[in-house]
């Protein structure tokens, strides 16, 4: 790699080979509007919003898929440069069923960002947008292609970072358009729901079903009883919808701001995510001592089923496999069963007038409430599904000045949590919770690692992977004494694809694997705030470890409220018959 | 009276069609070094006779100088600008030479893979190809490391753009690449490839046989050699003419115009439109206009709105569809003359749209979207009252 001389604006610059135009220009602190590219994504070059000038050359180049050259003289800002980014920009806008007032997006639009800056005051061109439908069909995201601008960054996440293909450009000329396999609706095709299209959508073409009316309406009527949950991500990325930088922490405001939305009761995921701990821990425990002991038939590894993305992803791709997968529900649905019989108990409120509303950070989770199994509280155990995004909009609605909120902790009951809770949102996190906790279980000693942080587990590499030596077990687990528990982490469909090739041909070595649908876990799910980067999940990922430590509990076994829910509810212990009919769930093959 | 004469013209020139013993030609080729067949093309000055004329002899050089495990030639037989039908001619009447073009393309820059990319539309001529392939294949064993195969397009007018046709080859969409990298340095499965037309890699074969000098001294100093016209329109004569470089179009019209010919399209829908009163300034090559060929005569009958708005029709249709300037401004540019025809928008929206194409033509990402305008800009200005009443 050789280093290149050029110069961008008449500043000199010298990078290495192979950096593009817009990189250049970046390290001088010289912005190029840009719309198709995606730090996250692959250069596709093809809105053409970046063209620059190079001296030489008739003809403009995209500075976002051009290659620097030792000498180039590049203009970013000439009287050439600014005339077609302009006329660019009203091109983009005239195939854009621009509906701003209405749009979910405005706000946080990347083409209404540019068309405010860029775009002719007067925009002479033809409005040639058509009005479609939307599909509506999924019941997370909704697709509007009518308000596409053919960036193809949705096709792109979908190819490239989940390897699903659920959306593909067909047609061609006037005809191009982002589509499902034979424009069939998105809740027949193989979509995950992970939203990560969401998340990366420039525009409002691609965006969340949301729920914001129906939950008002039921805080609003005197005879529901309104329960809230909020999962471990939505702390570490509300901040931003609400105008502050990534990485900020707000969990105490947040509930504050629920209490006065008006929540009747406002309690915590993380109370779950330690109950998934218990349960899911007892799992692997059973499944190991059935293979290790060989009294009986268990699948190895065993998969974590918290990411309903990945959940329908295997229901799609390896429905083989499923048997592997814990039969653990996710912690928002063991929250609803649990809403609507333990707290409806103990709160003395029939279940049919309790509401159980979550807030995730996810899209995928919408669908996984709605799914047909999860009913086992004799009612519908999750009624609504908000992202954070969503709850930032119900704060604003409200009036709420989130910045003076006093912070505030969740009720009791069904509100304790650990720190082992908390990193549920980070990939590797339900890794390193069960570790805590399960290794502390066979040996009667916490885990050795300093400060309890398996940083073998963290990070953003797509699969991680891990070996831990049980040695000194306490009696009941004797067979493990000496065993290698072998772990692996992995994020990202693209990544999980990976891991389950290797599954599929038996050759991986495995225990126990955590798989999240999304790049960096729940964190920088489909429901997170836009946009989303590599420093932005980083940001949010420092803020979710140091959540975990300013918590006086770090491990779910320890979490007080647990203890009590087995001593008081499921008292037939973990993995016991009440907590199987409640918390347990199954999984169906799809096409 | 005419016709004798193009006959005369046709006769001066007779490269394409001429009857020659490929495989001997060959022969001699593959004695030549590498670097001399280089020199020669240079000599010659041929350029691409697929519309855009870049240097052959340039484009061989890099591909030679290139990095890679595995190169390629491709005949680019994609002929999907409208009014040019002269590839098709070429493959049905002398494949053969273009096989040995191709493979003196393989000796030169060291390939040893060549495909035929073959229009949709073409794939009733596969089959007889194929076996004047196999036979190819199976003479040139003991001459070259060098096969050929035949990769059939699905009729998208941009792949014959060399890039997307990569693509296409790839079994991807047809959609054009960013640029660079070329596909001299990454084509075809990321290896250096030489896209060639037809009738390059025809006239190559014919520099060999008959030397560069002499390729050279037809034509003009800014379009030497010859060229293969498809001429159609308004013409008692349609058809296929090999004819010098750097004829003017009041000879032409002269030779192929019905006597009332008002305007010549020069080089398909992507090309310019020029009127009568223009047609003796008008140099038909690089110095002028150039073409792949492309040349459709219109008469007085003929109503320049309604070219217009076929060609644009065709490019709403035919562009990929994923840059900016070309997928819209296909659109607003068709949509726009319909409405000023229509009375719904004032003729200074034309102007509106002569301003748009400024963009088109200097930030689309391929030459699609870049020659939109060639057509639009010239037949507004010259018929401007045919666009407006």
């Amino acid at each position: 790699m050789k280093k290149m001389k050029l110069y961008i604006d008449n500043n000199e610059v010298e990078v290495m080979e192979g950096t593009t135009i817009l990189e250049a220009a970046q390290g001088l602190n010289i912005t190029i509007p840009t719309l198709c590219h995606h730090e996250d994504l692959c250069i596709a070059g093809n809105c053409r919003v970046c063209v620059v000038e190079v001296e030489g050359s008739e003809m403009l180049s995209a500075a976002c898929a051009t290659p620097v050259s030792t000498g180039m003289r590049i203009k970013t800002n000439s009287l050439k440069v600014r005339d077609s980014r302009r006329t660019i920009i009203d091109m983009l806008l005239s195939e854009h069923a621009g509906e701003c007032v209405t749009c979910q997006r405005s706000g946080n639009c990347e083409l209404q960002t540019l068309a405010v800056l860029y775009g002719s005051p007067d925009n002479h061109l033809m409005d040639i947008s058509i009005k479609t439908e939307p599909d509506r069909s999924s019941s997370s995201i909704i697709k509007d292609d009518s308000k596409c601008i053919k960036c193809q960054r949705c096709v792109r996440t979908c190819q490239e970072i989940q390897k699903i293909g659920a959306l593909t450009m067909s047609g061609k000329g006037e005809h191009a358009k982002v589509s499902t396999f034979f424009e069939l609706p998105l809740n027949t095709v193989v979509c995950t729901n992970c939203g990560q299209c969401v998340i990366r959508c420039p525009t409002g073409a691609l965006v969340e079903r949301t729920y914001i009316d129906e939950v008002w309406d039921v805080i609003g009527n005197s005879d529901v009883h309104t329960v809230v949950q909020t999962a471990p991500a939505v702390r570490v990325g509300l901040g931003e919808a609400l105008g502050h930088d990534a990485g900020g922490r707000f969990t105490g405001q947040m509930v504050s701001a629920l209490r006065k939305l008006g929540f009747d009761a406002v309690f915590d995921t993380n109370f779950t995510a330690d109950l998934t701990i218990i349960e899911e821990g007892s799992e692997l425990l059973n499944r190991l001592t059935n293979v290790i002991k060989g009294s009986g038939e268990a699948l190895l590894p065993m998969f974590t089923s918290c990411s309903p993305g990945w959940i329908k992803f295997i229901e799609h791709q390896f429905p083989h496999l499923l048997g592997h997968l814990s039969t653990c529900k996710s912690p928002q649905q063991m929250f609803g069963a649990l809403a609507k019989t333990r707290w409806s108990e103990k709160a003395q409120i029939e279940p049919e007038k309790i509401s159980s509303i979550s807030i995730m950070p996810c899209t995928a989770k919408k669908f996984e409430a709605a799914r047909p199994e999860m009913n086992d509280s004799g009612y519908r155990d999750v009624d609504y599904v908000l992202t954070t995004r969503e709850l930032a909009k119900m704060i604003k609605q409200a009036g709420i000045d989130f910045d003076k909120l006093d912070e505030s902790e969740c009720d009791s009951l069904l509100g304790k949590h650990s720190g082992a809770a908390v990193i549920f949102g980070a990939t590797g996190g339900v890794m390193e919770a069960a570790i805590r906790t399960v290794y502390e279980l066979v040996t009667g000693r916490p885990v050795p690692f300093e400060n309890l942080n398996i940083t073998a587990v963290r990070g953003m590499e797509g699969i991680r992977e891990a070996t831990l030596r049980i040695e000194g077990t306490v009696e009941k687990y004797n067979f493990l004494e000496g065993v290698e528990l072998k772990v692996a982490v992995a994020h990202g469909l693209k990544n999980a694809n990976a891991i389950m090739e290797l599954v599929s041909q038996g050759s991986a070595p495995w225990h126990f694997v955590e798989v999240m649908a999304c790049p960096g876990g729940c964190l920088s799910g489909g429901g997170q705030p836009i946009p989303t980067s590599p420093e932005i999940r980083e940001a949010r990922a420092r803020a979710i470890y140091e959540e975990d430590e300013s918590l006086p509990i770090r491990k779910s076994h320890e979490n007080p409220e647990i203890t009590r829910i087995y001593e008081e509810f499921l008292t037939d212990g973990p993995c016991g018959h009440k907590s199987h009919h409640l918390l347990h769930t199954h999984y169906t093959p799809r096409r | 009276m005419t016709r004798e004469r193009i006959s005369k013209m046709q006769e001066k020139v007779n490269l394409i069609f001429s009857e020659c013993d490929s495989m001997e030609l060959l022969e001699q080729a593959l004695k030549v070094e590498p670097q001399q067949i280089l020199k020669m093309l240079l000599t010659s000055s041929l350029r691409g006779r697929g519309g855009a004329g870049f240097l052959t002899s340039l484009k061989w050089k890099f591909a030679s100088e290139a990095d890679g495990n595995r190169k390629f030639v491709v005949a680019n037989a994609d002929e999907g600008e409208p009014g040019t039908f002269k590839d098709r001619e070429i493959l049905d009447k002398v494949p053969c030479k273009v096989l040995a073009g191709m493979a003196i393309c393989a000796h030169t820059i060291g390939a040893r893979e060549g495909y035929i990319y073959l229009r949709g539309e073409y794939n009733y001529m596969k089959k007889s190809l194929q076996q004047k392939l196999d036979e190819f294949n199976d003479k040139i064993k003991n001459m070259l490391d060098f096969t050929i195969s035949i990769k059939s397009g699905s009729g998208a007018y941009v792949c014959g753009e060399e890039t997307a046709l990569i693509e296409s080859m790839e079994g991807k969409r047809g959609e054009p690449r960013n640029k660079p990298p070329y596909p001299v340095t990454e084509g075809y499965l990321g290896f250096p490839t030489v896209v060639n037309n037809v009738e390059t890699l025809v006239y190559v074969a014919m520099i060999m046989k008959h030397g560069a000098a002499h390729f050279a001294s037809l034509g003009t100093e800014k379009s030497k050699g010859a060229k293969v016209f498809s001429v159609s329109g308004d013409t008692p004569i349609p058809g296929i003419y090999e004819l010098e470089m750097g004829m003017n179009l009041a000879e032409f019209v002269e030779l192929f115009g019905d006597g009332d010919t008002k305007a010549v399209q020069v080089g398909g829908a992507s090309g310019f439109c020029v009127p009568r009163r223009k047609f003796a300034e008008t140099i038909i090559g690089f110095e002028g206009i150039p073409t792949g060929g492309s040349m459709m005569l219109f008469n007085s009958s003929r109503s320049m709105y309604n070219v217009l708005h076929n060609y644009l029709e065709f490019f709403c249709e035919e562009s990929c569809g994923q840059c900016t300037p070309c997928r819209v401004g296909c659109q607003q540019l068709r949509n726009g003359i319909e409405a000023v025809k229509q009375r719904k928008l004032p003729p200074s929206h034309l102007d509106v749209l002569s301003k748009m194409t400024r963009t088109m033509k200097i930030a689309s990402k391929c030459g699609l979207g870049q020659s939109v305008p060639n057509s639009f800009n010239s037949i507004v200005t010259s018929f401007k009252e045919e666009i407006i009443y």
